[in-house]
């Protein structure tokens, strides 16, 4: 990272609210069109080693962006932003909530808040994201599904070195069972 | 991406042994009191108990005492769990923002070319 380009990133745990600050080298017009065109938001939205597919796009209060993100195993994730209110440049305000293909909501998982801000800082943008949960409950649900899938996939991971341990055949410790 | 790694490190590092690996595989199938854990290997009670706090210290397994067995299951406490969460949340921004970092610097220089 660079270092004038600062990364904030303060996680209120009490509270349910993460706070995320980026400084990008770039005017305020151009990181809200990384944030309201599908096809440029395809190309920097999930996190490596994952891809961005959307679904549909409808950028307008009360619509919505569904897209998947897809690891490289070709697993989809899909999610939805709705979007609640919109202030070209300045930000926008919606929801997260996991989604299935066609786009329903999972009405088991909550969704988190989301807050967008952009702020001019010389001719560099300041980008502001608050994302929060309804209550504690909800944000412990879905800290509760991070930590089974999370778990379940240290396992995978633990699976597939016991295998590759396995194939070099290194002795398991004396077992008198 | 140093971010990305330092939260499994503990982990990888707490699964390179073969005895503890065989915990977890054994805790996989439900929660074992300690003595019963170490039954199947043959080592003094204190050196095994060093795997199970380098179990516990990577998030992987907790345990609760209750008179004088203590009980050992896997995944990590509540709060472990949160901290856990929140670091792969910093770990998909920090990304997620290097990726846009990126998409603009190419933004950027198509523009100045026009």
């Amino acid at each position: 990272m660079r270092p004038d380009l600062r990364f904030d990133f303060i996680a209120d745990m009490q509270d349910g609210t993460l706070t995320i600050r980026r400084k990008f080298a770039a005017g305020r017009q151009m990181v809200w069109d990384c944030y309201t065109r599908s096809e440029l938001l395809d190309r920097w939205y999930a996190p490596r080693p994952l891809t961005t597919k959307t679904r549909s796009f409808d950028f307008r209060e009360g619509g919505h962006w569904h897209f998947a993100m897809i690891d490289p195993n070709g697993t989809h994730y899909w999610s939805r932003t709705d979007y609640e209110t919109i202030t070209p440049i300045d930000g926008y305000t919606g929801y997260d909530g996991f989604t299935d293909e066609t786009g329903v909501v999972n009405p088991d998982l909550p969704r988190s808040r989301q807050e967008l801000r952009l702020a001019d800082k010389g001719d560099h943008t300041l980008v502001e994201t608050r994302v929060s949960y309804d209550s504690p409950e909800d944000l412990q649900k879905v800290i509760d599904m991070g930590m089974e899938q999370g778990l379940t996939s240290t396992l995978e991971r633990l699976d597939e070195l016991l295998a590759s341990l396995i194939a070099e055949a290194q002795p398991l410790p004396a077992q008198n069972a | 991406m140093d971010h990305y790694q330092t939260p499994l490190d503990p982990i990888f590092h707490a699964l390179a042994d073969p005895t503890r690996r065989a915990v977890v595989q054994r805790l996989g199938r439900g929660p074992a009191p300690v003595k019963e854990l170490a039954a199947p290997f043959d080592m003094a009670l204190p050196s095994f108990m060093k795997h199970i706090g380098v179990l516990e210290e990577a998030g992987l397994i907790a345990s609760t005492k209750q008179g004088r067995v203590r009980t050992c299951r896997l995944s990590p406490d509540g709060l472990a769990a949160a901290e856990r969460w929140f670091d792969e949340q910093r770990a998909i921004w920090a990304s997620r923002y290097d990726n846009l970092d990126n998409l603009l610097t190419t933004l950027g220089g198509e523009t100045d070319e026009t």
